[in-house]
């Protein structure tokens, strides 16, 4: 609608608790994300990863509340939309997928009835018509015989099998966007490998824009294009992949990056990063990392910074860079 | 080709299915012991035309009181009617209305309780209103019903019904509390399930494991309940029988003819019992917590 490639753009995105609206779960957050693009969002629990995600779906538990900013799927404002308009995108336009393979299937339903029932209801496909994609859908996922997969229970599958599931029924209805909440965490190491590839392979051949939630710098490393580090609900640092990883530039995301082990080095303790990612309703008033910031100064303590352009593929919210330099706002594209 | 190779691996799924059901009836002695008391009873009843030696309703004055004997099993009342076919034609009537009673308490509970655990909002409003039904003694309340609208099957359905439905709602919305939370049902919604399906579908069909098993034990409740009711005159009207009618006939001859009222003393008996052991058999077998060994 609006000539850009974007299929989601989110804009100044804030949530805060219902009745406390100065407790802010989400803070400004910001970043577009085009066709056939994966975005990684890494944090730590409690950073606000999967309420981006809930949020963006619609999906926000009711004592939490969207307070302000915009989000774009396709052109159209979700955030000003009715809630039926939203829940009509859902399946459709953007789907997503759980961390728990195990309890994310209806236990009573056989998996291939849950698969039709998408493809019915949102593909307006007949019975035999569903049918037959569901066996394309569980082959697509490279699910071993899918006729016969088609008639089992959630309980008689395998986790990484309910999670092959679970993304042939996400895809069900071509979604443009893909939202992979901590789609491996639940998986053993062999089969988190299998199923990133897939996600990977599946994206890439439908051009759909995945945005891959995680806590592991692995994953980010191995699928994404572009990652998105949170921190306490705000964007610490947007950067490619690349970039993140050579040369991070939010002391967080540098000490995210310094406590992954390193087999090459003789260590024997880990790094890591004291004291923890502070709790909605005790935020720091300055930066929301400073108690925990080896960097800190004491302008830290007073004021939150911006998310400011050190490159024009590379954004970062801390006063170290930007010293000498005027606060200016973010540009548009710093996220991108 | 396909479709048959399909066709039979939809029938083996079927078997796989049935099997394991079977294996839960042979595995808990109590399914085993209550259902096949149920399944009797209830053949008896469906079959009553064929099964019961004369009619229920046909006096006989030359045989009053008759004790039990070859011609008459379970003896004579005192209209010389057989107790033995009015036993199995009263077990009809009481099978039916307690399996009307189920079904009208499993529609309206299973609506009330998940309207109330689905839509927070009308949680409070709903699960007071049940809170008042439940705070009358069940009993005093079918009683009050059935004494208002007048003595008749319908009324004694609808007392009864009325009567177990505040404690079925508040079982149905306690699981679909929990069910909702699950996250097949978030997943659902990420996939723009609407409500209703959401709460049918998944909430509801996860919710019916503790629903059966409340159900099972309204049916005693039910065939107990219009008993009393019969006994206390506001059953089904004679000479209609059933267990309550008939005991409640025998009442002034319980010393002379003490048969009248202990033959369908013990077919209550045998149904709430046959009931009871289902409903706790169904309840352990159902409940992944609780294992008891075969």
């Amino acid at each position: 609608m609006s000539g850009t490639s974007a299929v989601l753009e989110v804009e100044g995105l804030t949530t805060a608790l219902r009745n406390q609206a100065q407790d802010t779960i989400l803070e400004d957050v910001s970043f577009t994300l085009g066709a056939g693009e994966v975005l990684g969002i890494v944090g730590e629990s409690g950073s606000g990863k999967s309420m981006l995600a809930l949020t963006i779906m619609g999906l926000l538990p009711s004592s939490i509340r969207r307070t302000s900013g915009a989000i774009r799927l396709l052109g159209t404002n979700l955030a000003q939309s009715t809630s039926e308009a939203w829940r009509e995108r859902r399946g459709r336009d953007m789907a997503m997928i759980f961390q728990e393979p195990m309890t994310s299937l209806n236990p009573v339903m056989r998996v291939g009835t849950q698969i039709e029932e998408v493809l019915r209801r949102r593909r307006r496909l007949s019975n035999a018509e569903s049918h037959r994609k569901a066996i394309e859908l569980l082959e697509r996922v490279e699910i071993p015989s899918p006729a016969r997969r088609l008639l089992a229970y959630p309980h008689e599958l395998s986790g990484g099998m309910r999670q092959r599931v679970m993304i042939a029924i996400a895809l069900a209805a071509d979604p443009k966007l893909l939202i992979a909440d901590e789609p491996t965490t639940a998986l053993d190491v062999t089969i988190q490998a299998q199923i990133l590839d897939l996600l990977r392979s599946l994206q890439r051949d439908t051009g759909m824009a995945l945005m891959l939630i995680t806590h592991d710098l692995g994953v980010i490393a191995e699928i994404a294009d572009r990652v998105m580090v949170l921190y306490a609900g705000r964007v610490a640092e947007t950067a490619s992949v690349a970039t993140l990883f050579d040369a991070p530039a939010h002391p967080y995301s540098q000490a995210l990056l310094a406590s992954i082990p390193n087999l090459a080095s003789q260590r024997d303790r880990l790094a890591t990063i004291d004291g923890a990612v502070p709790t909605v309703g005790a935020m720091p008033v300055g930066c929301r990392f400073a108690p925990r910031c080896v960097d800190r100064r004491d302008a830290c303590v007073v004021s939150s910074p911006q998310l400011r352009p050190l490159s024009p593929q590379h954004g970062v919210a801390c006063v170290k860079w930007f010293a000498s330099v005027p606060a200016a706002p973010v540009a548009q594209g710093s996220a991108r | 080709m396909t479709t048959q190779a399909l066709a039979g691996s939809r029938g083996a799924a079927w078997l796989r299915t049935g099997g394991r059901a079977w294996q839960i009836v042979t595995g808990h002695r109590a399914i085993l012991i209550g259902g096949a008391l149920v399944l009797a009873v209830a053949l008896v009843a469906l079959g009553a035309d064929f099964i019961a030696p004369y009619d229920p309703l046909r006096n006989d004055f030359r045989a009053r009181l008759q004790p039990p004997g070859a011609a008459h099993w379970f003896g004579t009342d005192h209209f010389g009617r057989d107790i033995l076919s009015r036993v199995i034609f009263g077990g009809r009537l009481s099978l039916e209305i307690g399996l009307m009673v189920v079904v009208m308490t499993g529609i309206f509970g299973t609506l009330i309780g998940g309207l109330a655990g689905y839509f927070r909002a009308l949680d409070n409003p709903i699960m007071r209103l049940m809170d008042a039904l439940m705070a009358f003694p069940a009993i005093l309340l079918a009683i009050t019903v059935s004494a208002t609208l007048g003595a008749s099957m319908t009324n004694v359905i609808i007392a009864l019904s009325v009567a177990t439905t505040p404690h079925t709602a508040r079982i149905v919305r306690a699981s679909v509390l929990v069910v909702r939370e699950m996250q097949y049902v978030e997943a659902a919604r990420a996939l723009g399930a609407s409500d209703l399906r959401i709460l049918v579908r998944h909430v509801l069909a996860n919710s019916l494991a503790p629903l059966i098993v409340r159900l099972t034990f309204v049916f005693a409740t039910a065939i107990l309940a219009e008993a009393v009711l019969s006994y206390i005159g506001v059953g089904p009207p004679p000479p209609a029988p059933s267990f309550g009618n008939i005991i409640a006939n025998g009442r002034d001859f319980m010393v002379e003819a003490p048969w009248v009222t202990i033959f369908p003393g013990l077919a209550i008996v045998a149904c709430v019992l046959g009931l009871n052991l289902l409903g706790d058999g169904l309840r352990d077998a159902l409940d992944p917590r609780i294992k008891v060994g075969p």
